[in-house]
């Protein structure tokens, strides 16, 4: 496994390089500031032992001036680190147009990735050097986390919902994957690679395996198989919407509220269908709880994504 | 703060028997059982916890004994699970948050405030009657096969899919939580309405300031906990879906719910061991606090602020990231109150008169301690970084070193501070201070290399890790023998002085503070005739102290 | 019912040895109760919480499960509950006069705390039969199953700890009124007469928020 040099952990992600720069900034100053204490209680210590001969007139008890100035300096040093993080993390979420997009599903306890194309693959992950992949994740039972060290990334894998982590990664090599939140007997075996390569190694090695007809193919098999067809097709006499192009639109909700689709509402909307019910729309829909699996219906959701114009600029829930 | 009586000289060998006091006025058990005396509760729940920190103990010496190798050779998955989940649930609840306040905050509160006891000494007794049942069931829990969901009992795991005694500890857990609000309510009410004359609020001592703030958070984030897991409890036996996604509930509002408390938690843990530092420099440093107002705001402001910080152990839950923005700014404003008093502890030392007994070793240690793991904090306040080192053990050595690096640190010096007066004994002044320096020194072989463990990406909660984690794994075991070494000593000469210590009279320290102007150990009713106070707190005066006027 | 009750007045002054003065305890007595008060109301907050959640995001569910809570019986509750506070206020201000007169106020207090039990347990009991339960045995329109299980699931956790709290006050009041009865007012006196009497009250505010919340939500326009 390439992720260590020296004993120290390899940058092998664009966010890499900005969080150890930050990392080791905040190192240097929380480091100056212990040293300080810790050189200045030191110093005390020996200066004002008891039988030293150290000038003590007028010890003070109290200092207006020097106490609003040791509030106020760690004040901005600490709002200018958190706007520094804060920028950094923003960007995390905030995952570039084109984004090439890697479904995860976790379950106790591995990690099962599965790719546009139809590749699927377990506890590992390939990706292209240099290109920005976007990973959709839930979690078939418990919360798990899944954590690159080396890229810096990691985020909680969730059972109902769907979280997002999107990296580019920019060294090629063979990295550990972690879970990260404890899941049972085996979280500490749940463990993968994300193996790195150049684009053209990563392309060609996508098609091979069994892809099938990829996973928007397998969506649209499965929109007449489990009887979506019948009810969300043009030609059908059941009133119910519309979902060419779904996501990204904006729905307006039988409560009065609005919101933007995206993977979790359709994933919702698939599962617990009275949660946020269409304005104008009787809540008659069934639920598929317990009769799709996941990957089902990720599949579902590329082939919805695929039939409309895709605006994948949302923010994940 | 002024009253009649000179110090008393110590009693002469061969002297006839000690006058009366709190401890030999009665020695059967049925008089401990049932007393009213805020001292003897206090060593009631002295000797409870000591229990529970054992226990605890020995489950973290397994733990790090097992993760000297990087496989899991020692015990299985499911046992190493349950370790974990019983040291963090024995060590928070039943050991860290009783520890000062109900073993120090009981006996000297209100001796500091000069009264006779506290406003409810029967709802006190009850509080460790309490606390040991639910004690009890925790031990049950643990005892009858033990339980593998982690201390915080994260959903769906600990709702839908862990086959382990959830609800029984769960059960245990929330006994314990009435045993904290009772005390927290019996501290509020005692400083509101029976302080001495004179003693108004800023002429309290700030283990009294420390211990009030800590009450406040007592009685209002312990109820939103007891509600938590009985709402957990009612899932796993219903069958409801509040927290369980698969039947329309949300795991992340369990999160929420719990952090709410857990955060604050933290505080109730570590803002009593701030009160004790500030009563053990100023006595070993000859020299008033520095800053006594900003201190007691900084307390405080620790408590209100600590409520509203809870998100950010939610970084990367799926919590939204403008909550986080939010979170993170706050978290940022807490550390400030925090750092004022670690800048003035510093500066009580200036044109001090310093010596370094073991308490002072300890206080200075928790200084230091402290002010690491309230910078490491610092790291994971930051969004960016957080994202990084959550769930690693970059987060278990930063708790650890508040925890215990501080808090225990605290207790320790505490309790060899108070020792003369609880006991009226002096215990081995060398032996106290080559304990401190063990502990100082095992603490921070233990702990520090689980930053670069955190950094490097090793999470935490892993039984088996890759081999190239092991090194530092194997420095931190080494440091935790050291540690837990440092830990029996106090066991051993503190023992022993009760029976061959010698005698102390009632201000050893020369301290100030209403508690040292009665006996060691004190009477039953603490005070002969209620002290009426004059000045403030901490009378310190270094140039007297050394003998000369300058 | 004895002709007079005679109040120990040494009884009502009594002051428990670690306070200096009756002054002093009475401060702290209430104080505390207020403090107590503050934990109840941060205990039942998650549930409040969880309700305004689930109102929410199953708004529609959670008002057609409002509309087979039974108005008539819980309005009954409600109207038996007040009546109790008023009783219980009553018996604080009539001790000063009248012994004779508190006893018979706190009896009534008691009894009304008892109906409204009752009829609590006859909702309960309709509500089992019809599969309202929440758990495996919960049955409801399945359009809204969901939301209604959630909304039934929060009614019993309330309603429930709201019960359980008023059979405490309910015990307290009926053993005060012994003590009083019997003249012992070393455990009836005015301050614990207060203490309770604040207790009582709030058992009552607690249920002036769940009555609207679980019974009243959607039963105008339907």
């Amino acid at each position: 496994m390439s992720g260590h040099t020296h004993g120290l952990l390899v940058q092998a992600s664009s966010a890499a390089a900005r969080f150890d720069a930050l990392m080791l900034t905040l190192t240097l100053i929380t480091g100056a500031m212990a040293l300080v204490l810790a050189a200045l209680i030191f110093f005390f210590s020996i200066r004002y032992r008891k039988g030293s001969k150290a000038d003590r007139s007028n010890p003070p008890s109290g200092a207006k001036g020097l106490e609003a100035a040791w509030t106020l300096a760690p004040l901005v040093i600490f709002i200018a680190i958190f706007a520094w993080a804060a920028v950094d993390y923003m960007r995390l979420y905030d995952p570039p147009a084109g984004a090439m997009p890697v479904f995860v599903v976790a379950k106790q306890w591995m990690w099962k990735v599965e790719y546009p194309n139809g590749r699927r693959e377990i506890d590992e992950l390939h990706v292209p050097l240099g290109k920005p992949v976007k990973l959709v994740m839930t979690s078939q039972d418990v919360i798990h986390s899944f954590f690159v060290p080396a890229f810096r990334v990691k985020q909680d894998v969730v059972p109902g919902r769907y979280t997002s982590l999107w990296f580019k990664a920019t060294r090629a090599g063979t990295y550990h994957l972690f879970c990260a939140e404890y899941c049972g007997t085996g979280h500490s075996a749940m463990r993968g690679r994300v193996i790195v390569m150049p684009a053209d190694a990563f392309a060609h090695w996508l098609q091979q395996g069994n892809t099938g007809s990829g996973i928007a193919a397998q969506g649209f098999a499965l929109f007449r198989k489990y009887g979506c067809s019948g009810c969300h097709s043009a030609g059908s006499t059941v009133h119910a919407p519309d979902l060419t192009g779904l996501l990204g639109r904006t729905v307006h909700l039988q409560d009065g509220r609005t919101l933007v689709a995206d993977e979790g509402y359709i994933r919702d909307s698939i599962m617990l269908p009275r949660k946020d019910v269409v304005a104008g729309y009787a809540p008659i829909m069934p639920s598929y709880q317990g009769q799709i699996s996941e990957e089902d219906v990720l599949a579902l959701i590329e082939y919805i994504r695929q039939t409309g114009a895709d605006h994948d600029d949302r923010q994940p829930r | 703060m002024t009253t009649a009586s000179p110090a008393e000289a110590p009693p002469a060998a061969g002297a006839p028997r000690e006058p009366e006091n709190y401890f030999n006025r009665d020695f059967s058990l049925k008089s401990w059982l049932t007393t009213h005396d805020h001292k003897r509760i206090a060593l009631l729940y002295m000797v409870a916890i000591l229990v529970f920190f054992f226990i605890g103990g020995v489950a973290a010496t397994i733990i790090r004994l097992e993760l000297v190798t990087p496989a899991g050779d020692l015990v299985s998955d499911d046992t190493y699970d349950k370790l974990f989940t019983a040291h963090g649930v024995i060590m928070v609840w039943m050991f860290l948050i009783p520890s000062i306040p109900s073993v120090l905050g009981n006996f000297l509160m209100p001796m500091m405030i000069g009264a006779r006891d506290l406003a409810f000494p029967r709802l006190n007794l009850a509080s460790w009657y309490v606390f040991v049942a639910g004690g009890i069931f925790t031990l049950l829990a643990l005892v009858l096969g033990g339980v593998d969901t982690g201390w915080t009992f994260y959903t769906p795991f600990s709702t839908m899919f862990s086959n382990t005694n959830v609800i029984l500890v769960l059960l245990g857990v929330f006994i314990v939580g009435f045993s904290s609000i009772m005390t927290g309510l019996n501290f509020i009410v005692t400083v509101h309405t029976m302080r001495a004359p004179g003693l108004t609020w800023f002429r309290l001592p700030l283990f009294v300031w420390a211990n009030y703030a800590t009450s406040i958070i007592l009685v209002l984030a312990t109820p939103v906990l007891a509600m938590t897991l009985v709402l957990v409890g009612l899932e796993r036996l219903l069958q409801v879906g509040i927290f369980d996604p698969a039947l329309g509930g949300d795991p992340l509002l369990f999160q929420h719910l719990f952090w709410f408390y857990s955060h604050p938690a933290v505080y109730i843990m570590v803002l009593p061991s701030m009160g004790v530092v500030s009563e053990i420099i100023p006595c070993f440093a000859r020299k008033r606090v520095f800053g006594y107002r900003f201190m007691t705001y900084a307390i405080l402001g620790i408590a209100v602020v600590g409520f509203l910080v809870w998100g950010h152990h939610m970084f990367v839950s799926g919590q939204s990231v403008y909550a986080g923005l939010v979170f993170s700014l706050l978290s940022f404003l807490v550390a400030i109150p925090s750092a004022i008093k670690v800048f003035n502890w510093t500066a009580t030392l200036y044109k001090g008169s310093i010596t370094f007994s073991a308490p002072m070793l300890y206080a200075l240690g928790f200084v230091g301690l402290f002010t690491i793991g309230g910078l490491t904090g610092l790291f994971l306040a930051s969004l960016a970084l957080d994202v990084h080192l959550t769930d690693t053990y970059f987060v278990v050595a930063h708790f650890h070193y508040i925890m215990v690096g501080g808090a225990v640190m605290a207790y320790m010096g505490g309790i060899h501070f108070w020792w003369p007066k609880i006991t009226g004994r002096m215990y081995p002044e060398i032996w106290g201070r080559v304990a401190a320096v063990l502990i100082f020194v095992g603490f921070n072989l233990t702990f520090f290399p689980q930053f670069l463990l955190g950094y490097e990406g090793m999470p935490r909660r892993y039984h088996t890790y890759p081999p190239q984690f092991q090194t530092l794994n194997i420095l931190s075991s080494a440091g935790a023998s050291i540690l837990a070494l440092g830990y029996l000593l106090p066991l051993c000469y503190l023992g022993w002085s009760l029976f061959r210590g010698e005698r102390a009279g009632p201000n050893p320290w020369h301290a100030t503070g209403l508690e040292w102007q009665t006996p060691s150990p004190p009477p039953k009713d603490n005070f002969e005739e209620t002290p009426v106070v004059t000045e403030g707190p901490y009378g310190y005066t270094p140039e007297i102290a050394i003998g000369i006027v300058r | 019912m004895s002709a007079g009750v005679r109040i120990d007045a040494q009884a009502e002054m009594q002051v428990a040895e670690q306070f200096d003065s009756a002054v002093q305890q009475h401060q702290a007595a209430t104080f505390g109760v207020w403090i107590f008060l503050a934990t109840e109301l941060m205990f039942f907050g998650p549930l409040f919480l969880g309700y305004v959640y689930g109102r929410m995001h199953f708004s529609e569910a959670f008002g057609a499960a409002s509309r087979h809570t039974d108005i008539a019986l819980g309005t009954l509750n409600t109207a038996l509950l007040l009546t109790s506070s008023a009783t219980m206020a009553a018996a604080t201000v009539a001790r000063k006069v009248s012994a004779r007169v508190a006893v018979w106020l706190l009896l009534a207090t008691a009894l009304l705390g008892i109906g409204f039990l009752v009829v609590k347990g006859m909702e309960y009991h309709k509500e089992w039969d019809e599969a309202l339960f929440p758990g495996a045995r919960f049955s409801f329109e399945a359009a809204y199953a969901d939301g209604a299980q959630m909304f039934f699931f929060l009614y019993f956790a309330l309603t429930g700890l709201h019960a359980l709290h008023l059979f405490i006050g309910v015990t307290l009041t009926l053993f005060f009124t012994f003590n009083l009865r019997r003249g012992r007012t070393l455990f009836a006196n005015e301050e614990k007469h207060e203490i309770l009497a604040l207790y009582w009250h709030f058992v009552d505010l607690v249920w002036i928020f769940l009555y609207p919340m679980l019974y009243l939500i959607q039963r105008g326009g339907g």
